[in-house]
Order: C-alpha cells, then structure tokens, then sequence
C-alpha cells in the first residue's frame, strides 16, 4: 500500500474525517427537520453528546454466541462504511485505494445485511418485523440502485471508481447519478421508506434490543452511511478537474448540501406503507432504470 | 474528577432520551408531554428525545395511577431501561392516585413499586413543568452515574 493510500484511510476521507463528518451530517439531517417543522432544533455537537452518552450507559450482560454477533453487526457496519468511505475518489487521478464499483456497491450493501441480521439475532418480534421490512426494502430498492450504476458503468465504459468520477456531459450519466439519488432516501431509512425503523409502530426495528456503546456504534455506522453515500454522488457529479483543495472542499460542499435536500424531502413526506414502497421502485423507478440502461447500452454500442 | 468523567456528565446532561409509559392515565398528561415535542416548545434544543425502545432511553416518563394490569409492566419496562437511569413522575396520578385513589384497580402510587427522582404535579402539569422536571432528572443522571461508578455498583 502507498502513502497515497494510507492518507485516504486514515486522514481524509477515511476515519479522521469520516467520523466528524457523519456527526456533523447526523446534525444536519435533524436540524434541518427542525427547520421544516419551523423548530430551532438541536445544537451543532448534539450527535457527539449521543454518542458518548451511549458509550458510558451500563448494559445488561448477555451471554453466548448472540451476545458476540450481536457486537459484531454494528462494528462490521461502521468499518465496512470507512472502507467504502476510504474508497471514494475525491481527488482525480487514481491515487489512493484504486477500487472499483463492485466493491463500493457490496460496501455500501453490508450494513444493510448487518442491520437485517442484527433484527434476527436480537430475538425480539419487533426486531424480526423490522429485519424482514429491511429485507424486503433492500431487495425493492437495490435493483434501481445497481441498474443505476450499470447505466453509469455504460456511459463511461469502466467499472473503476477512479475513471466513473467526475461530471461527464453524457446525459446518462446524470440520469444514473438520479437514479442513485432516488434510493438514497431507502437505503439510509429516511422519510418515506422509514418503514424498517418505523418508530411507535414497531418501537425501534431491529435496534429495539440494542443499548449502550452498541447502539452508539449503530449510530454512528448510521452517519457513516450519510458521509458514504452523500459522498459517492458527490465524486460523480464534481468535475474531474482543479487543485486538491476544491476537490477536498467542494466534496464537503456537494455532500452536505445533498444532506439538506435529502432531509427536507423526509420532513416534508410521510412513511409510505412497504408494498407501496416496492412499488415505488420496481414499477416506476424500475421501468425508467432498466429503459435508460437498455438504451445507454445501445449507445455504447453505436460509438 | 479527571477530564473524561467531566465529559461524560456534560453529554449526560445534554442528551437525555425519553420513554414514555402510560399507566392508566386520562391522555391528559400524554398530550402534555407530546406538546414539549411541538415546534412551541421545542426539547430537541435541550437534546432531549422520545424514543421507542426503553432499552435506548435514560429517562422513564411514566403518567397514570398504575392500574393493576400494568404494574407488571412498569417494572418490566423499569428492570429494562439501563443504568444510569432516572424516573419522572408526570401529573398527580403517579403521585398520590388523585381522583382514583382507594380504586380497587388501582395499584398506585407509582413509589410504592418503583423509585421517582421527580415529582411533576399537576392535572395535566404545564409543558413548562414538564421540560424544568426532564431538565432536573437530566442532572441527577449526570450526578448518579458519577456515583455510581466511584461506588463501583453492580450492572443490574
């Protein structure tokens, strides 16, 4: 590995970065509802203050083979999100980790699996309807998230994230990076397709069981996933040209301006039941995604 | 007291969680308590908020006289909430049974079965009350879980 490379994970945008950043995304997500709800909302270092109360909290012991995966979902979440985070070229080039799509897309994929399992260990009914919610989401909104990728992938000939970076005037490009934008909302659980962690329904989802430095570990993988996936369409919609530090200070700028879009569509709709969910994504996002693929395809052909 | 436990009092007392138990009460008190939430009131600037699970929450916001059917849960949701914890007593119900009081369905008051650090009285108490009674249960959790760990209490 080079040094190029350790920097990405350990500076910027890996760990040192990533973990202010998700809690100064965190904090945006919630003031900016506040703001919609015409709230003053909660301070800057709200999420900070969660996440060290959690840490110091007294958890009941458990023992066994679920007391150790139910550690170990929340810890596999928040490293596989820096490793995605790690991953994203914000600087052109190819320096640092020279990954590749796929990798970022399982990446990404993994605390979902995570939280999906975490409802399952956890034994609680709440958990399992949670978890199977999750599942179902994840299945509805990942073929629009994969295709959109694909159209991408297509447009610019290369899976490598290296080479798929950068505003491009290919316009299927910007309907992939549109379609990304679209499963957002369902992969990090917000409005509407807040069904999986639907609060005074099913309590907490899959969460219900958790406390203490666990829980503040699904918190903070949670605010990860905002810096990962905030990140990810940033890289694509940046121009590929510029000094290091536009691209370091416009990553920020895009990322977090994509957190306040985001946030405001949450506090301005309200929870979509799951089967119109599903339908949301494979009859009306779906039939756009597989059309604009099926016709990037062609056009890559016709070059 | 070293720089981490300065730390850890200070986010105490910045963030605390809520669970709200309903023990037979009218709604009055629960609509009070629903209303500190509203953009009038506005808790979320004290860091306070309602959660879903009593497991995630610090702070046990319980309303009603405790009627029998629900003792058994109250002192489930109580054993569940981790330490450090504190409890709020919302209205004159948990405190003394009010208009219920000599009820043969009544098991309260709530201190005959679980311990309260905060009394809020009232029928139904003001929002304001209910925020000031949340901010000082906030404190002695800050306070307790000093306590607590000098003591070197067990988990439970």
């Amino acid at each position: 590995m080079n040094v190029s490379g350790l920097i990405h994970f350990f500076l910027f945008p890996g760990l040192l970065f990533a973990i202010p950043a998700a809690w100064l995304y965190v904090w945006g997500e919630r003031k900016a509802v506040a703001l919609m709800q015409r709230r003053i909302g909660p301070p800057l270092l709200q999420p900070f203050y969660d996440f060290v109360k959690l840490i110091g909290k007294r958890t009941p012991s458990r023992h066994g083979i679920e007391a150790d995966l139910l550690r170990l979902w929340p810890a596999l979440s928040v490293l596989s999100m820096i490793g995605a985070i790690a991953m994203l070229p914000v600087f052109p080039g190819g320096r640092g980790f020279s990954g590749d799509a796929v990798l970022l897309v399982a990446l990404l994929e993994l605390p979902s699996i995570c939280f999906i399992l975490a409802g399952f260990t956890s034994g609680s009914i709440y958990g399992e309807i949670g978890a199977i919610r999750e599942a179902v989401l994840s299945v509805a909104n990942n073929v629009v998230f994969l295709l959109s990728i694909v159209t991408i992938a297509v447009t610019e000939r290369t899976f490598r994230l290296a080479d798929i970076a950068g505003g491009s005037w290919n316009p299927g490009h910007w309907i992939g990076v549109f379609g990304i934008l679209l499963c957002i909302p369902a992969k990090l659980r917000l409005n509407p397709f807040s069904t999986s962690s639907a609060e005074q329904e099913i309590y907490s989802g899959p969460l219900t069981e958790y406390a203490g430095a666990a829980l503040a570990m699904w918190e903070l993988a949670h605010g990860l996933e905002w810096v990962a996936l905030t990140g990810f369409v940033a890289t694509l919609v940046l121009p590929a040209t510029g000094p290091w530090w536009f691209h370091a200070v416009s990553f920020v700028a895009v990322s977090f301006a994509e957190v306040l879009l985001l946030s405001t569509i949450a506090a301005a709709t309200a929870r979509f039941t799951l089967q119109r969910a599903i339908k949301f994504y494979w009859q009306w996002a779906g039939i756009l995604a597989i059309l604009v693929v099926s016709s990037a395809i062609y056009m890559g052909y016709r070059w | 007291m070293n720089l981490f436990k300065r730390l850890m009092n200070k986010c105490r007392r910045k963030s605390p969680f809520l669970f709200h138990l309903n023990t037979g009460s009218c709604n009055g008190c629960d609509i009070e308590l629903i209303t500190c939430l509203s953009p009038r009131y506005d808790v979320e600037q004290l860091g306070i908020h309602l959660e879903g699970s009593p497991r995630h929450a610090d702070i046990l916001c319980i309303t009603g006289p405790v009627t029998r059917t629900t003792l058994e849960a109250v002192k489930t949701v109580y054993s569940q909430v981790c330490e450090p914890k504190a409890v709020v007593a919302l209205g004159s119900c948990p405190a003394s049974c009010n208009v219920f009081a000599g009820s043969p369905v009544i098991a309260g008051p709530l201190s005959k079965h679980i311990p309260v650090d905060v009394y809020v009285p009232g029928c139904p108490p003001h929002p304001d009350a209910i925020i000031d009674a949340i901010a000082r249960a906030a404190e002695i959790l800050a306070e307790r879980g000093v306590s607590a760990k000098t003591k070197g209490e067990p988990q439970k």
